[in-house]
């Protein structure tokens, strides 16, 4: 049984490396291929989307290299602003943006210069929902991230212009992650109010980074009905006051049995049971998962928590590094990368590239929400869900189109991290 | 003066000793200056100007402010964490102060033959041979809800619910840093121990002291460089880390340097400056106070 899946993916894999030959002939016009094989490029990003294999996959196609660098949220911020010369290719989260528009950092991208932006979903493009429907604009929405008002990318705009701020790549929504069995089941938390249950009294954890962790209590206090903010992606003064009092309350009742900084915290709090609802990161869940205990990416009714990032070309690039530049971010979305970060459970900013990379199957789990019809598989060919099993929440646009807040950086940011020690402290 | 014309100065006018002993020692001591002026004192110079410049979202302003001075004295959280990483300093000084004590005093004392004096001393350093994350990550599947410590306190009828402070917590901070910091006081005190002439124990035997009257006022005493030199390294390490006690106590509590990592990540350099300046200063302050009690390079020279 095993052995055949494999085939079967093998065979996938096989088809889908034809397509990529296919398409790097007629899509990707490689006249100056000679002069572009010395051309190196650095694309630098976060461990969950600066992957080895992408950069592999990439150089083979293009002919030129490019070399993967995995690196923290704050290195990243302080290589871009101080040393911008180490980085060629920015992959940045949406939350990046506010801190490097502007610096002269990044390079802006004509719309022209990205072949597949007609094919992108319209999220990034209107700001909308395949359905027609407006995203929601709490926090820092794509269509407030994605665009400068000029060239010259001094300033972002918020409504679609011919500047883009960078290719956007992989997105997905964010909740709670809870522990079915030692809650009493995936229907006992419906709600982002049971984060601040008093049932789950030190069993609950959040994340130790200011701008989710205060946004996850946010949402959880405005469904429970204690206030309504006007933003919860951008609060007032008095909001955060509000907000981080109860915040301090509850830790000193014990309400917290911790906050995690790294990836690996978050999984084995929920592994061992330390914690039974927190706020975790996707592929958590999996990792939970994939250890036989049951962790599930609860869908709650006031909506999930969104993230998108991108690629932004560094502003120091020119000439011909320039032209590789937007070829290999041309090639970024062409569906190889889309089908592998599936795998991953994030979504692709043009889907229907990466479903060419997918088998029928794959795509009908984790894009369609329909239950697997045969086991599903990892990037690396581990098993991750069993045959039978439905992807949580349901279908891309149940769970993308249901967004109540972004990520974002607050303006009052300098006196939310200074709020946020204090809670830690408290 | 060339070296030529100095060694002939030397041998004409054979040069008071003194002045030699003294050029000589400055020129041994200078690399020594070098490094620390280069490695040390020129960072440290920086981080004092940047602390008194303004900053925005991504830019740090040069100027000459005291606003990130105001900022931390006036703000009831820098007492909070100087109070919190003071109190873990002090508890963790006194309780790897008498292992360390004791251990090294076994290892002097008891053990008999230099071999196996030596053999167990270097047993004392086997942790050490894994790196100190590893060390003290394996204490979170001991101590948790469901760890083996928790899990064996059950089984044996001991209690009958996990026991919840056990991780997450100031004690369980108080354990890592515990296992991790003794090492640095049993190895100067063993050292401080080990020079002790035992005849003097003799005498004070034949002068009819007892085992603990011995103990207070002749190794003790006598120990007391290696004890200054231990309480230094482990108070410096305490106050300094920021990664035991967000790891230990789940990120529940804080410390100086823990906060200050959350200004840098969130590009807050002047604030951070201000911060570790008063950190450096406080530090500073604690190792003058120790080695005013004890006179370091005195007794080293003994």
């Amino acid at each position: 049984m095993k052995r055949i899946n494999r085939r079967l993916l093998l065979k996938g894999a096989a088809a889908g490396g034809a397509i990529a030959a296919t398409e790097a002939i007629t899509g990707f016009p490689t006249v100056w291929a000679q002069n572009a094989k010395d051309i190196t490029l650095v694309h630098a990003g976060g461990s969950y989307a600066a992957i080895k294999e992408i950069a592999d996959q990439a150089s083979k196609d293009l002919g030129f290299k490019i070399v993967m660098q995995a690196i923290t949220d704050d290195v990243q911020l302080n290589r871009s602003l101080t040393q911008p010369n180490t980085i060629d290719i920015n992959n940045i989260d949406s939350t990046k943006l506010p801190y490097l528009a502007g610096k002269g950092v990044l390079a802006s991208i004509p719309v022209a210069k990205y072949k597949l932006w007609g094919e992108t979903v319209p999220l990034f493009t209107k700001g909308s929902y395949p359905n027609g429907q407006m995203a929601s604009t709490q926090g820092l929405a794509p269509i407030e991230a994605m665009f400068y008002e000029a060239a010259d990318g001094k300033k972002l705009a918020s409504k679609p212009t011919d500047f883009l701020t960078m290719i956007p790549t992989i997105y997905n929504a964010d909740t709670l992650g809870i522990r079915p069995d030692l809650v009493g089941g995936r229907d006992k938390i419906t709600s982002w109010k049971d984060l601040l249950d008093p049932k789950y009294k030190g069993k609950t954890a959040l994340v130790d980074y200011a701008p989710v962790g205060v946004m996850d209590v946010a949402m959880a206090l405005e469904a429970r009905g204690d206030f309504k903010y006007k933003d919860k992606g951008n609060m007032t003064k008095e909001e955060i006051d509000k907000t981080v009092k109860i915040m301090i309350d509850l830790k000193k009742g014990g309400h917290f049995r911790s906050f995690w900084s790294t990836f690996d915290q978050s999984v084995n709090l929920m592994a061992s049971g330390e914690v039974v609802v927190q706020s975790m990161w996707s592929p958590a869940v999996t990792a939970v998962r994939s250890r036989g205990i049951d962790c599930y990416y609860v869908p709650l009714k006031e909506g999930y928590r969104g993230w998108f990032v991108g690629l932004a070309p560094m502003a120091h690039l020119s000439g011909l590094k320039l032209d590789c530049a937007y070829e290999y971010m041309n090639w970024f979305n062409s569906g190889w990368q889309g089908g592998f970060i599936a795998k991953q459970g994030y979504y692709s900013a043009v889907p229907s590239t990466a479903k060419k990379f997918l088998t029928p199957e794959e795509w009908d789990y984790w894009y369609d929400g329909k239950p697997a019809a045969v086991d599903i598989k990892d990037p690396y060919g581990t098993l991750m869900e069993k045959k039978g099993t439905t992807r949580d929440g349901g279908a891309i646009w149940d769970r993308m189109g249901n967004i109540a807040c972004w990520n974002t950086v607050m303006d009052e940011d300098r006196y939310l991290t200074r709020r946020w020690n204090e809670f830690i402290s408290s | 003066m060339t070296s030529i014309e100095h060694a002939a100065s030397l041998l004409e006018e054979a040069p008071p000793a003194e002045n030699t002993g003294e050029r000589a020692s400055w020129l041994q001591v200078a690399p020594m200056v070098a490094v620390l002026a280069l490695f040390f004192g020129l960072p440290m110079l920086v981080v004092l100007v940047v602390s008194f410049f303004d900053f925005s979202r991504t830019d740090i302003i040069p100027a000459f402010i005291f606003d990130n001075y105001v900022d931390l004295f006036t703000r009831e959280v820098t007492l909070r964490l100087y109070a919190s990483s003071i109190k873990f300093a002090l508890i963790v000084w006194a309780i790897t102060l008498l292992l360390g004590f004791n251990i090294a005093y076994f290892l002097v004392f008891h053990v008999r033959g230099l071999l196996f004096q030596i053999g167990l001393f270097l047993l004392c350093t086997v942790p050490f041979l894994t790196s100190n994350i590893i060390r003290m990550i394996s204490w979170i599947p001991f101590l948790g809800r469901n760890g083996i410590f928790n899990q064996a306190l059950q089984g044996a009828g001991v209690t009958s619910q996990p026991l919840e402070f056990l991780l997450f917590s100031d004690f369980a901070v108080v354990v890592a840093y515990v296992h991790l910091f003794t090492l640095f006081m049993v190895v100067p005190i063993f050292n401080s121990m080990a020079r002790i002439d035992k005849s003097l124990l003799e005498a004070a035997r034949d002068a009819g002291a007892g085992r603990f009257r011995t103990v207070f006022e002749i190794v003790l005493p006598l120990s007391r460089t290696g004890i200054a030199l231990g309480s230094i390294f482990v108070i410096t390490l305490v106050m300094g880390d920021s990664f035991v006690v967000r790891t230990m106590s789940g990120g529940q509590s804080a410390s100086v340097v823990s906060a200050l990592q959350n200004e840098v990540a969130a590009l807050q350099y002047p604030p951070a400056a201000a911060s570790a300046v008063i950190m450096v200063i406080i530090v500073t302050l604690m190792v003058a106070g120790i080695l005013r009690l004890v006179d370091v390079r005195k007794e080293l020279a003994r």
